[in-house]
């Protein structure tokens, strides 16, 4: 089904991912320009920044989920371990299934059960599986994504009826089945309570030992806490957003360059 | 190892976007034509309904020429067919129907929307809903067997007080003391009162759904200061839906002016314009097509055909300005998540 | 007790030995008496004055009428006796619920007596077993009610909406995903032209059909003619009701399959349309419901027979309508005992069709 599957280095090793020179647009609006990031193998990158400068975007360009919206429209490269996701002849789906994402708000599929929901992926790609490898998938995403313990004894239920951390949790489990090389996460805890919040932060951290993930937040402690790199976005009024500053989380944090930045980690505006 | 990047201060060339190969699978691609294929097919039919319809209405028009529009009478034993009074009647059993409905329609959305009891209000949605599902020759046994010993009461009521406006004048002596029954049996008053139940559920549904949609900001606002819960729906529902309520009483037009089976069972054919709702006889397009088209002639049968081309060229006009009536007060409010 | 413990903590559930008083919510927007006595004396005021100068005074007869006055002397009572303690705005108020509450009772109540009657004036036909398991081969209209039966009808009714349901479920599902899922250029003249055509007067569907089938094709009369017709006017209450459905989908669950790396139809095919699973089957029910109960599409795209036919394309075939109808026109009285036996059973058809309905769209989006 998916013959055409980038040939890339094996999953276990962490991939690479680069934006060179990226801008997005919404229809006739330039939304983020000039972004030049590069997203370090098995490294968490956290994006930060005040709400509407484009981080959101960003990362949607990154899986190419960005043109899923009408009328929205890239400009630059995206490259995965050093070939670009946009070029022609990749196709959408396999770039998505090569890079992961987790959105805001959980959403799990409510017409499946948790088991049929973490490899969904598998499903909805044509990808066939073995019974006794998809039981071993499903146990070992859930485990990873740190919620086998807690819904074990019922993997046939629908995953509509778990907590809202749970769900989130599921959703991390549905990405990770699909065995992505680069994971991206939109303000993953930003509908949850902070408990839900501290066991994802947990799962993050624990994940961003092997794989590369990119993470949208707009709590700066969560950022210091799971993050080893860190982006500081800003728009001006009436600018499309870019990156001011970035580098180290610890450098950033504790020593930044641009007075912009500085106000922003220590006041926290917007 | 912190590196700012210095931007933003340069002047920036305008940039031009990548054409974006959308790699869409071969599935996918197939996926969309058909689905395609299958939209534009209903387009295809409605446009063939009109086709076919209007197809066989040649012979008759090139026959009649304008007199099929102007001529009142139905004999086709004496090649005098003509569907004037027919469209009155139409018109007329449309019009009680709606003059019936609306008030009904309005004020049952209204009382679901704001004013029942909550516990009630889902049993209520179904009892429109079933409303609605009631097949329409059910209303029409209802009509004659049920509401037409009691609606003559009113009739003749009414052409007692009102016979001086000729929409009630019924041609008999309403004050005899024993009045003649049959002059207000199977009226075209009566036939609209049972299509009316047809109209009510439709008419109500849509103008229920539009009331929902009413933002509850704004209802709130107006509750909090302190208006009642008329003062809500006048100050704030019923602007807010006056396209669903338009919309939803000219749905209601349009299924009236089609209704078949509950005429066909209460009227007693009768053509010649006449103004005179109350009065016995009448007969409308659809029961003319419905009640001929059993032993009709090849030329009758052409002339039957005119006259369902007629009704559909009607109807199709009134229920495409009610699906743009409503879509247009709906496109505000139902904004996508 | 009401100290913070942490989730899990054990403590909780050994020191709560103090019994709760079980406490009930207070019951606020009540009726005062002052409103109940208001109420139920302008009832009961107006009911006294129409009484003593209905017939006596304004010389008229008859029940309509006489509820007619009752209402308008009540209106004119209760709005004394209320403005006698109360702003303008609250008679208002008042004068509006009750006048609401008026008109949803002769809804209901319209509602009510048609079903009420239809079961009542039938019963003398469906108490015979024989109404349900013969047909009306060698019965004349004025038979006693212990012969012949609607069996025919039933069969006929029943084979006719299954083949439309299958001819019309794919168009209709399949609009409704081309105008949801897809779009393009047509989407909107095919979105309008769809609602336009969910009020489509059923004779013209019939008229239709018979044009394509019979005049030109050359088709006989037969239910086949008839099911085809029906499908003419369910195909748009499915779509329109489909689209509905499939709207109510959350997007985010679009993005997460695309995000998963599905393509566009197997996003449809397996999330969204399992998602308006209920939905979809509500919408069909719908159609169903509206498809059963027509009757000018049978008078003329089949025409009625007496006699058993279970196959669509060869003879006329009967159904519960125009059975409902034939029997009606007799003017016979056992006929239109009949007529309104049949008429029970098609209302029983479409209450259960209702049920089922309900049931669906109640248990939205819950596990299989």
């Amino acid at each position: 089904m998916t013959s055409t599957m980038i040939e890339g280095s094996p999953v276990t090793a962490a991939a690479s991912l680069e934006a060179v020179d990226v801008a997005a647009w919404f229809g006739s609006s330039l939304v983020i320009d000039n972004v030049n990031l590069r997203m370090q193998p098995a490294t968490v990158t956290a994006l930060i920044g005040p709400s509407g400068c484009g981080k959101s975007t960003f990362l949607r360009v990154l899986n190419r989920m960005h043109e899923a919206v009408p009328g929205a429209q890239m400009a630059g490269e995206v490259l995965l371990n050093g070939e670009d996701i946009y070029a022609p002849g990749h196709r959408v789906t396999s770039v998505r299934q090569r890079i992961g994402i987790v959105f805001q708000k959980p959403n799990p599929f409510p017409a499946m059960s948790i088991a049929d929901n973490v490899t969904a992926g598998l499903v909805l790609t044509g990808t066939r599986i073995s019974r006794h490898d998809r039981e071993t998938l499903v146990e070992e995403s859930l485990t990873r994504a740190g919620l086998w313990n807690e819904v074990k004894d019922r993997l046939e239920t629908s995953g509509s009826a778990l907590s809202g951390g749970q769900q989130q949790r599921l959703c991390i489990a549905r990405a990770l089945a699909n065995k992505p090389d680069v994971l991206l996460m939109d303000e993953p805890c930003s509908a949850l309570d902070p408990m839900s919040t501290r066991w994802i932060e947990d799962t993050i951290r624990e994940l961003g030992k092997t794989m590369t993930i990119v993470i949208v937040t707009h709590n700066l402690a969560q950022a210091v806490r799971v993050s080893q790199w860190s982006a500081f976005f800003l728009a001006e009024p009436g600018e499309p957003g870019g990156i001011v500053e970035q580098g180290s989380t610890d450098q950033l944090f504790s020593a930044p360059q641009d007075p912009r930045t500085a106000d922003y980690v220590s006041g926290g505006f917007g | 190892m912190s590196t700012s990047t210095p931007e933003t201060l340069e002047p920036r060339q305008s940039r031009v976007s990548r054409q974006l190969d959308p790699g869409f699978e071969r599935s996918d691609r197939i996926f969309h034509k058909a689905s395609t294929l299958i939209g534009l097919s209903t387009l295809v039919l409605t446009g063939a309904i009109g086709l076919f319809l209007g197809e066989q209405s040649i012979p008759t028009l090139s026959h009649y020429g304008l007199a099929f529009f102007t001529g009142t009478q139905w004999q086709p034993e004496i090649d005098k067919i003509g569907i004037a009074s027919v469209l009155v009647g139409t018109a007329e059993v449309a019009f009680v129907a709606v003059c019936v409905a609306f008030p009904l329609a309005i004020m049952f959305a209204l009382f679901i929307s704001d004013f029942a009891p909550r516990r009630i209000k889902s049993s209520l949605i179904s009892a429109i809903d079933l409303m609605a599902a009631v097949p329409s020759i059910i209303y029409g046994l209802w009509g004659f067997f049920l509401l037409q010993p009691k609606a003559m009461d009113l009739s003749r009521w009414l052409s007692q007080h009102f016979g001086w406006f000729f929409l009630f004048h019924v041609d008999t002596d309403p004050n005899a003391a024993v009045w003649q029954q049959s002059r207000y049996t199977s009226s075209v008053f009566i036939v609209g009162l049972a299509v009316s139940m047809m109209a009510i559920p439709l008419a109500c549904a849509v103008m229920r759904s539009v009331f929902d949609l009413t933002p509850l900001g704004e209802r709130e606002a107006a509750m909090a200061l302190g208006a009642t819960r008329w003062g809500v729906v006048r100050t704030v529902v019923l602007p807010f839906a006056k396209g669903g309520i338009i919309g939803g009483t000219m749905l209601a037009l349009g299924r009236a002016l089609g209704e078949t089976a509950a005429v066909l069972v209460i009227i007693s054919p009768a053509y010649g314009i006449n103004f005179h709702v109350l009065e016995a006889g009448g007969q409308t397009v659809s029961a003319l097509i419905a009640g001929n088209f059993g032993n009709a002639t090849k030329a009758q049968l052409s002339a039957l055909l005119t006259a369902g081309f007629v009704l559909f060229l009607i109807t199709l006009a009134v229920n495409y300005g009610a699906a743009i009536v409503i879509r247009r007060s709906r496109s505000g409010a139902a904004t996508e998540i | 007790m009401t100290t913070l413990h942490e989730p899990g903590d054990a403590v909780a559930a050994s020191d709560a030995p103090v019994a709760r008083v079980a406490r009930t919510p207070r019951k606020i927007r009540r009726l005062t008496p002052d409103d109940w006595t208001s109420l139920v004396g302008a009832l009961l005021a107006s009911f006294a004055l129409v009484t003593l100068i209905y017939e006596h005074l304004l010389n008229l007869s008859g029940v309509l009428g006489y509820l007619v006055c009752w209402y308008a002397a009540f209106v004119v009572v209760y709005a004394t006796v209320l403005r006698m303690a109360n702003s303008r705005k609250v008679v208002i108020e008042r004068l509006v619920t009750v006048t609401l509450y008026l008109a949803a009772s002769i809804v209901v109540g319209a509602l009510l007596s048609t079903v009420v009657y239809t079961f009542a004036q039938g019963f003398h036909a469906y108490v015979h077993l024989n109404f349900f398991t013969h047909d009306m081969t060698g019965v004349s209209p004025t038979a006693p009610l212990s012969q012949g039966g609607i069996l025919h009808a039933i069969v006929g009714t029943v084979i006719e909406v299954a083949i439309a349901v299958i001819a019309s479920v794919p168009l209709g599902i399949g609009t409704a995903v081309y105008l949801s899922e897809v779009g393009g250029r047509w989407s909107q003249s095919v979105r309008t032209v769809v609602e336009a055509m969910t009020a489509l007067p059923e004779i013209l569907a019939g008229l239709f059909v018979y044009v394509v089938l019979i005049v030109y094709v050359g088709m006989p009369k037969t239910g086949l003619a008839v099911s085809l017709a029906m499908a003419v006017t369910m195909v748009p209450i499915i779509a329109r009701a489909s689209e509905v459905a499939l709207r109510v989908v959350p997007n985010g669950l679009r993005e997460a399959s695309e995000a998963l790396g599905a393509t566009h139809w197997r996003t449809v095919y397996k999330v969204v349309l399992p998602s308006a699973r209920a939905g979809l089957a509500t919408a069909t029910i719908l159609a169903v419901a509206r498809g059963i109960g027509e009757t000018a599409v049978p008078l003329i795209t089949s025409g009625a027979s007496s006699f058993l036919n279970f196959n669509p394309v060869t003879n006329p075939m009967n159904s519960l309508p125009l059975y409902i109808y034939t029997s009606y026109t007799t003017h016979e009285p056992s006929a239109v005992t009949r007529a309104f036996g049949a008429a029970s059973v098609l209302l029983a058809m479409v209450v259960v069709l209702f049920v089922v309905t309900r049931f669906l769209s109640r248990d939205k989006g819950a596990p299989r």
